[in-house]
C-alpha cells in the first residue's frame, strides 16, 4: 500500500511513540473497566478501533462547516449518533454480537480517545489521513488492552480466553493461589504504569 | 489577527503568535509538523463564527441524526424483535442444559410443546392457580405481577418434564435476568441459566458462566415449605446453598434477591403441584408387591409395580 510519509506517520505513530493511552493518557478509564478478561478486551479495542476511525471521516469531512464554539457538541452528536446505528444494526443483524457489545455502548461513547482524536486531529485535516489515523490510534488502545488483559487473566482468574491454562499446568495441585487483586481495578492501574515506566526507560525522547 | 495559529499535526497543538516554534512543547515534533489553523473565515465567505449559524447548524445536525436514528430503529425494528425472541427461546432452552442448537426455535418448539399440540407456555397466579394455558411468553419483564406470573412446561428427550420458572433482579450496574428449570417433584433443579446487562467482567459477569451455573444443579428451591434457595459465601445447608462468587459480592445478592423475591410468588404453584404429582415413595416393606418381592434384583412385578415410586422398584 502506497502511503506517504505523513500518511504513514498517522497510521503508526500512535501504536508506540504517541500511543493513546500510554503516551496521551486517554481512554484510561475504560482501559480499567474492560481488562479484566482477554476477550471483552478484544472485543472493546475492536469496535473502539471502527468507531473512531469512522467518526474521524465524519468529522473529517464536515471540518469546514463547523462552527467552532459548539464543536466539541457536534463531535459528541456525531460520535453518539454512530455508536448508536452501529448498535441497532448489529442488534438485527448479528445479535449474538450486539449482546457482547452492549456493556460497551455507553463506554465507547463517553471514550476520551474518540473525542480527543476528533479534536486534535479529525478537524484539521483530510479524511483518508484521519482514517488513517483512528485505525492507528485505535489499534494502539486495543493493543494495550490486550496486554494489560493478558497479565490480568492469567494472574487473576488463571485463563486465557476462558481456557483454563494454569489448570491446564497442574499449579492449582501444587499450590497455586489466583491472585483476586488481578480482578480489581487498581490491577489495572498497577499494570499500565508499568507499561508508561518501561516505554519511557526505553525512549528517552518521552521523557519529560 | 495579528498572530497565527499554528497546529502541531502529530499532537494536536496549537501555537500562537507569527510563526511557528522551532519545536513542539508538548510532542517534540519539528517546525515542518505545524501548519496554519483553519480558523473559520472561509473561502466561502459565510462567517462560521456567527450566533445565527451555530443555531442553524446545530438544529440541522440534530434534525439529521433524529431523522436518521428513527428511521433506522422503525426500518429495524421487527428484525430486532425476532431476534429478542429467539434469544429468549435460546436461554429457556439453557436452563434445560441445551445449549449450541442448529434451530432452537424448532427445538423449543419440540421440547415446549412435548406430547401436546400446544405450546405450554401457561400464566399462573401467586395462589398458585393456572390462570391461562398460553400466552406466557409474551409477556413482558416489567409485567410480571403476582396475577400474571409466566411459566414454562418442558418435555425433554428422555420424557422427563420440567417447569421452568422465568426471573429477573438487579445486579451491581443494571439487569440481571435468568431462568431456572425444576425437575417434576416441583423443587429439584435441573438446570439454570443466568445472564446480565453490564456487571464486571471477571466477577459479577461470572453469573453467566457455566461454572456458576452448573453448581445449581441438584440444589432444593424449597425447603419446609419456604423459598430457602441463595447463593452464599460459607455453605451451611449443601441442599439449598449454592457456593458464590468471591469479589462479586452485590452482583451474589442481586441474583440472592431475585431468587428469594421471585420465587417467593411461584412458591403456592409449587407447592400445590408438587403435591399432584409426586406419587409417594413406598419403602419396600409397605410395597403392595411385597409378597411377590423374590430377594435382591428379582422384583417380580418391577416395571408393572403399582407402587410407581417404590424405592426398591427393580433393584430389590
Amino acid at each position: 500500500m502506497g502511503l506517504s510519509k505523513k500518511n504513514k506517520e498517522a497510521l503508526t505513530a500512535p501504536l508506540l511513540k504517541d500511543n493513546p493511552v500510554t503516551v496521551q493518557v486517554l481512554g484510561i478509564c475504560s482501559a480499567l473497566a474492560v481488562t479484566s478478561k482477554l476477550e471483552p478486551a478484544v472485543v472493546m479495542g475492536l469496535s473502539v478501533t471502527i468507531i473512531v476511525s469512522m467518526a474521524n471521516v465524519i468529522i473529517s469531512l464536515i471540518r469546514n462547516t463547523i462552527p467552532n464554539r459548539i464543536r466539541i457538541i457536534v463531535q459528541l452528536v456525531v460520535v453518539a449518533a454512530l455508536v448508536t446505528l452501529v448498535s441497532e444494526v448489529l442488534k438485527a443483524f448479528a445479535y449474538d454480537v450486539s449482546v457482547q457489545l452492549s456493556v460497551y455502548i455507553g463506554l465507547i461513547i463517553t471514550n476520551c480517545i474518540l473525542m480527543g482524536r476528533l479534536e486534535a486531529f479529525a478537524m484539521q485535516n483530510k479524511p483518508w489521513p484521519s482514517f488513517l489515523d483512528g485505525i492507528g490510534n485505535g489499534l494502539g488502545y486495543a493493543m494495550i488492552l490486550v496486554i494489560v488483559a493478558f497479565f490480568r487473566e492469567l494472574f487473576g482468574s488463571g485463563t486465557l480466553f476462558n481456557y483454563p491454562v494454569v489448570e491446564k499446568l497442574g499449579l492449582y495441585d501444587c499450590g497455586y493461589l489466583n491472585n483476586g487483586l488481578m480482578l480489581m481495578t487498581p490491577a489495572a492501574f498497577i499494570l499500565i504504569a508499568c507499561i508508561v515506566w518501561y516505554q519511557r526507560a526505553k525512549d528517552k525522547s518521552l521523557q519529560e | 489577527m495579528a498572530a497565527k495559529k499554528y497546529v502541531c499535526k502529530v499532537c494536536g497543538y496549537v501555537h500562537e503568535g507569527s510563526s511557528a516554534p522551532d519545536v513542539c512543547p508538548l510532542c517534540k515534533a519539528g517546525a515542518s509538523e505545524f501548519e496554519v489553523q483553519n480558523d473559520g473565515k472561509k473561502k466561502k465567505g459565510l462567517n462560521t463564527n456567527s450566533d445565527i449559524y451555530a443555531v442553524l447548524y446545530s438544529a440541522v445536525v440534530v434534525v439529521i441524526v433524529a431523522f436518521l436514528l428513527a428511521g433506522v430503529s422503525s426500518a429495524l425494528k421487527s428484525r430486532q424483535d425476532a431476534n429478542v425472541e429467539l434469544d429468549k427461546k435460546k436461554q429457556i432452552l439453557a436452563s434445560l442444559n441445551i445449549k449450541n442448537e442448529a434451530d432452537p426455535a424448532k427445538k423449543y418448539e419440540e421440547v415446549i410443546k412435548g406430547k401436546t399440540q400446544k405450546l405450554r407456555e401457561y400464566i399462573v397466579n401467586s395462589k398458585g392457580d393456572i390462570v391461562k394455558e398460553e400466552g406466557g411468553f409474551a409477556v413482558p419483564n416489567d409485567a410480571i405481577t403476582d396475577e400474571n406470573l409466566p411459566l414454562y412446561v418442558a418435555t425433554l428427550e428422555d420424557g422427563s418434564t420440567k417447569y421452568i420458572i422465568p426471573m429477573t433482579g438487579n445486579g451491581l450496574w443494571g439487569a440481571i435476568w435468568g431462568y431456572i428449570a425444576l425437575n417434576d417433584d416441583c423443587n429439584t433443579i435441573y438446570g439454570v441459566y443466568f445472564s446480565h446487562a453490564s456487571e464486571t467482567p471477571g466477577l459479577g459477569a461470572e453469573i453467566a458462566s457455566d461454572k456458576f451455573q452448573s453448581r445449581f444443579a441438584g440444589k432444593k428451591v424449597l425447603k419446609d415449605g419456604n423459598v430457602a434457595l441463595n447463593v452464599a459465601k460459607k455453605i451451611a445447608d449443601a441442599d439449598v446453598q449454592v457456593d458464590a462468587i468471591s469479589g462479586a459480592t452485590i452482583t451474589c445478592s442481586g441474583v440472592n434477591g431475585m431468587l428469594a423475591e421471585k420465587l417467593e410468588k411461584y412458591k403456592a404453584f409449587l407447592l400445590k403441584h408438587a403435591k399432584q404429582e409426586a406419587a409417594p415413595v413406598v419403602a419396600a416393606d409397605k410395597c403392595v408387591a411385597a409378597d411377590k418381592c423374590a430377594g435382591a434384583g428379582k422384583c417380580a412385578v418391577k416395571d408393572s409395580c403399582p407402587a410407581a415410586k417404590c424405592d426398591k422398584k427393580g433393584v430389590n
